[in-house]
């Protein structure tokens, strides 16, 4: 035995007699982990929100969340003697005279952008493949809890510096607050202790901050990865894949070494942006006050999609027994971003009601496969961009020289024309690959090599598919629509009801599908032939 | 003809082609839409300042200005805009307008610098304006001061311009143009003369030692490097969205899947 | 029928194809140096990192394309650290894909649900547990319990009230009274109207009370735009005209939509453009809304001039200014 294999032994021993370890241990140094890109996007955001962490307690060291007004004496000229809060001036001090300050505070912001990023298209990944469905339910909606707290989270830390850019940003979450009816002025008095700009907000979002939803944050990311754990990952379909089994890698050590080492190379990555690209440079933008504003304000990109929600809304306000509601304002800014993220959380329960599966799914769907939720995804998608689009209409104006009146109106009208177009168009594909697939299996692929038989005809030489591919393609399960029961044998009517009709419609909806090869079709077509 | 037959499908043929279109294109359209020439007239040794420009704006500008400069349908009167104006707008290059668009763009002169100083000689002549200035005149240098210039700034001209003098959008397709790279005195004449959708800066409202510590600022901007590194346009978070799902996300992901891959 | 619906078998895993540093010794070595040449990579990186941050000055600034004038201390320690975490990882990973085992593994998923068995005896346990509790016989337990559950939350809830001062008239007031000067933002100077030529704007505040600080709370109220017309050109009813003075209107620059500063005054078109949302408002009309999600019109300071010719205002703004709130009727 080895030094290091006698030391690893005593250690070992050591934590065992007192813990019992080993048992747990054994079984969980073996588990397997599918291996796939695809799979690896939360991975990207779980090591963003360490960085996250790291980098974020090393600016805390430096940072003074305090309001109070100082003068400015550090050693970046342009703002000398300028009156700005200590807030602001701190983050001057990280920036130019603390070393490694800057790259600091530009690695904690790319990563902000980076989790952010990473959750969006883990998400769309795991909607796209149906990894949302039973056991995971709520794994799902932990996750839409962890992207809302990602934008909240984002937004205040982005505001903490109290510079031009994110003060107006504060300015209009304090306008959203204070239009909220009954409540709102109470509630916006509360919050920034008196009049905006007040001089308790930002000591307040800053506890918030670095406190408590980095606690909820971990929280709910260790249920995530725990639920992962214990439910085990979800697989692509494939030869050799059941509903039953999990097919990978063990994690000691393979995943152990490219999980760690993906670790490393998402740090290196954004230190490489933090080193290169310059981000929020606060120091041009200039201390925040209600009297100033820079041409082209907008909010950090997750939030974009809100902004130009707000943007394209119409002036809509009533004024009714002495009060105002502005609708304006509470439609874009609540109401829909409202109603977006309550489906997004449900929806694994409406899916499993409209299809009226009630069974656990370990095996991922082909988006073609699910023509209906996919088309749904490419809509809600067209929406946001539509949104995100609007939200930087005065910054593409400029740089594609058009105007932004044009681009208002655009986004006003496709945002309720686009997205049921992507809907219609998005499923008439997923319909054309399936069949597709199924020319493929049945006829095999084309080569692109002519060959002209004894009497004259050309023809195109397939090349029969492999039967691992054969069966890729044709494993999944094509549901049968729900059967409308308006009346039982005695003749008493669905007490479902109209829920009935609605529920049979969907379903009927989402049955769609190209029928797909059968075993028998197969061996009746004879290889080779065209 | 043998030598085009002969490479007709060589694999560089077609982006060749696709290069030598382009580019004819690219020519044709710079030619057809370059402005008249400049005017080479030596300016006999009788004729004054006012003459010659009397001259060259009835042959460049009357078009659109008039004959006496009364303004038009689609220009306005130059009567009482001083030698500022003209200095500003003909010697940034707007003036004469290239095409009848929403703003006069910021070009290559036309005129050169005696030709602008007999036009402004010319429409200062018209009534009394705001008279033009050299650079040697605005000391900003001397009498700014960049910490208060930046305050002006943000408070004035941010609003419009963007924090970093970048330019920004107007309504219907006008824009606030970058102020970087434009010459002192070029900024000054647009403070007091508001061409085009800039307001004026009357000079009791943004003093003559204020507007230089604005131009001082300006320019310590456009001086100063860009301190945590690429500068993105210094638009904002628009330009920083774009680079993290393009630049960022795209490289990740490329990552991954060679991660993933089965190695050979 | 049945035959017919009946979906290709599974052909089961594939078979293992071997890498070249599997069979090939020569292959894993090359692979095993390739590892090593990532790892020492990492540690110039790292080395590269120490020596920026100690012996680069922050001052020397060193051109690249693309970067343009990069700080070549922020660059090296950024490079530095960079290369320093990003090799590891790419080491690791390429160790793992070319020289650790590559065969697939299965394992079995189990059935989450618990047995039959376990199930009875848990519903049996916690039956028994609510049982001897006694809830059910004893109302007046559980009646009182949950009265006094609820109200046990509830100093948490009363004592945020400190948080902030209840809004009260806050939001209607601003410190523009009548007679108060407008002055210049910066340099608090009084303005006359000759001070402002047709087509010029100014950024304008009250007057400050001697001894009176100027807070930002009270600029995010107070701020004002100043702007010269000909009078010709306004299109005000007599009212909103006898608030102007020889063709100079004054309006709030809180924006009435969500509260951005409202500056970009069009001299062409006599607009003022909002930035953040785009509300464009026509300051001949009143700075009525002509287009954008703001509801309200600006408001209108009215002013007029003192003895001196100063430029004051004649009354407080008529309406709140800023965004709109519950308790405001118009």
């Amino acid at each position: 035995m080895s030094a290091c294999e006698r030391i690893a032994g005593t250690v070992a021993n050591y934590v065992d007699e007192r813990t019992g370890a080993a048992a747990w241990m054994k079984k969980n140094l073996q588990k397997v982990f599918p291996d796939h890109w695809s799979f690896m996007l939360g991975e990207i955001a779980l090591y963003s929100f360490v960085i996250l962490l790291l980098s974020g307690t090393f600016l805390t060291f430096w940072f003074d969340p305090s309001m109070r007004t100082v003068v400015y004496e550090g050693s970046y000229q342009p703002l000398k003697e300028v009156e700005m809060s200590a807030a602001y001036a701190s983050t001057l001090h990280i920036s130019f005279d603390v070393r490694g300050g800057l790259l600091m505070r530009q690695i904690h912001h790319w990563a902000a952008l980076i989790f952010m990023a990473a959750i969006v298209v883990h998400l769309l990944r795991v909607f796209f493949t149906g990894a949302f469905r039973k056991p995971r339910e709520f794994n799902w909606i932990l996750g839409i809890g962890l992207l809302t707290l990602g934008i909240v989270e984002g937004f205040l830390g982005y505001s903490l510096p109290d510079d031009l850019l994110s003060g107006t940003g504060l300015r209009i979450a304090q306008a959203i607050i204070q239009a909220l009816p009954v409540v709102g002025t109470y509630i916006s008095f509360f919050a920034f202790g008196g009049a905006f700009p007040g001089e308790a907000f930002i000591p307040r979002i800053y506890t918030v901050h670095i406190l408590l939803l980095p606690g909820i944050f971990l929280a709910l990311i260790t249920v995530h990865l725990m639920l992962v754990w214990y439910q085990k990952h979800t697989q692509y379909p494939g030869p050799g894949r059941t509903e039953k089994n999990v097919v990978g890698y063990p994690l000691m050590p393979v995943y152990m070494a490219k999980a760690g080492g993906f670790f490393f190379i998402v740090f290196g990555v954004t230190a490489f942006l933090g080193a290169v690209a310059s981000i929020n440079p606060i120091w041009l933008y200039g201390p925040y006050t209600p009297g100033q504003i820079s041409a082209g304000s907008q909010p950090d990109w997750y939030m974009g999609w809100l902004d130009g929600l707000v943007r394209m809304a119409p002036p809509i306000e009533t004024h009714a027994f002495g009060h105002t509601i502005s609708w304006n304002i509470l439609i874009p800014g609540l109401i829909i971003p409202g109603i977006l993220f309550t489906g997004m959380a449900l929806y694994p329960f409406i899916e499993s009601w409209i299809t009226g599966d009630k069974r656990e799914h370990h095996l991922l769907d082909r988006p073609r496969n699910v023509p209906n939720r996919t088309a749904l995804g490419a809509m809600a998608l067209t929406f946001t961009l539509i949104a995100l689009i609007n939200g930087g209409n005065d910054i593409i104006a400029t740089h594609f020289d058009l105007t932004i009146n044009q681009i208002m109106w655009f986004s006003r009208i496709g945002i309720i024309v686009l997205p049921p177009l992507a809907f219609v168009i998005t499923k008439r594909i997923c319909l054309s690959l399936q069949r597709a697939d199924r020319e493929l299996v049945l006829h095999g692929k084309e080569t692109g090599r002519l060959v002209m038989l004894p009497s004259g005809e050309f023809i195109e030489i397939h090349e029969e598919l492999s039967e691992a591919k054969k069966y890729t393609l044709t494993q999944h399960e094509q549901p049968k629509a729900i059967e409308l029961v308006t009346e039982d044998a005695q003749g008493v009517l669905n007490p479902k009801g109209i829920r009935a009709k609605l529920q049979a419609r969907f379903s009927a909806a989402n049955a769609e599908n190209i029928a797909k090869p059968t075993a028998a079709e197969v061996k009746e077509l004879e290889s080779g032939h065209h | 003809m043998k030598f085009i037959s002969k490479y007709r499908r060589h694999k560089f043929a077609t982006p060749l082609l696709l290069v030598i279109a382009l580019s004819a294109l690219g020519f044709t359209f710079s030619a057809a839409t370059a402005a008249p020439a400049s005017n080479s007239m030596s300016a006999s040794a009788k004729s004054t300042l006012v003459e010659e420009g009397q001259t060259i704006f009835l042959k460049g500008c009357s078009s659109c200005h008039g004959l006496n400069a009364e303004g038009g349908a689609v220009a306005p009167s130059l009567i009482g805009v001083g030698a500022a104006s003209v200095d500003f707008q003909v010697g940034t290059g707007r003036m004469p307008m290239q095409d009848m668009s929403q703003q006069a763009m910021r070009k290559k002169p036309v005129y050169n610098e005696e030709q602008t100083a007999a036009l402004a000689a010319y429409v200062a002549s018209l009534a009394p304006g705001p008279a033009s200035l050299k650079n040697e005149e605005i000391t900003w240098e001397r009498d700014g001061n960049t910490a208060d210039g930046g305050e002006l700034f943000r408070n004035n001209c941010a609003m419009c311009h963007n924090f970093a003098g970048q330019g920004g959008a107007l309504t219907q397709g006008k824009y606030a143009p970058t102020l970087m790279g434009v010459e002192p005195k070029h900024i000054y004449e647009a403070m007091i003369t508001g061409p085009q959708s800039m307001p004026v800066f009357s000079d009791k409202i943004i003093t003559p030692q204020e507007k230089l510590s604005i131009i001082k600022w300006i320019k310590a901007a456009e001086s100063e490097p860009n301190l945590g590194g690429a500068s993105l346009g210094r638009v904002g978070p628009v330009t920083e969205g774009l680079l993290i799902w393009v630049f960022g996300l795209g490289l990740l992901i490329g990552i991954a899947v060679w991660l993933t891959a089965k190695a050979r | 029928m049945s035959k017919e619906l009946e979906p290709l078998s599974d052909p089961g895993l594939p078979e293992h194809i071997h890498r070249r540093a599997d069979t090939d010794p020569i292959a894993a070595k090359r692979a095993e140096q390739q590892v090593a040449i990532l790892f020492s990579l990492s540690a110039l990186g790292t080395v590269l990192f120490i020596y920026s941050f100690f012996f680069v000055k922050e001052d020397v600034f060193i051109f690249l394309p693309i970067l343009g004038n990069t700080n070549a201390h922020q660059l090296g320690i950024g490079l530095g650290m960079a290369a320093g975490l990003f090799f590891i990882g790419i080491g690791a990973v390429h160790w793992a894909k070319t020289l650790m085992p590559d065969q697939e593994v299965i394992a079995q998923r189990h059935e989450f649900k618990s047995e039959p068995e376990d199930r009875d005896a848990f519903v049996k346990a916690a039956k028994e547990g609510a049982e001897v509790a006694g809830l059910g016989r004893r109302p007046l337990i559980k009646r009182t319990l949950i009265g006094a559950a609820a109200l046990a939350g509830l100093p948490a809830v009363f004592m945020l009230r400190d948080l902030g001062p209840l809004p009260g008239k806050e939001l209607e007031k601003t410190n523009w009274k009548s007679g108060t000067r407008l002055v210049t933002d910066p340099g608090d100077r009084p303005i006359k109207a000759s001070d402002l030529e047709v087509g010029a704007v100014a950024q304008v505040l009250p007057e400050l009370l001697p001894g009176q600080k100027r807070t930002l709370e009270d600029i995010g109220k107070d701020a004002v735009l100043l702007i010269r017309l000909r009078p010709a050109e306004f299109q005000l009813d007599e009212e909103r005209l006898s608030w102007t003075h020889e063709g100079i209107i004054a309006f709030s620059k809180i924006c009435s939509h969500m509260g951005c500063a409202v500056a970009l005054y069009e001299q062409t078109t006599k607009h003022l453009l909002c930035p953040c949302h785009q509300s464009t408002f026509d300051v001949t009309r009143a700075a009525k809304v002509i287009f954008g999600p703001a509801a309200r019109p600006l408001p209108q300071l009215a002013i007029t001039v003192d003895a001196e010719g100063n430029l004051i205002a004649k009354q407080p703004f008529t309406e709140a200014v800023g965004p709109s709130f519950w308790e405001r009727s118009s």
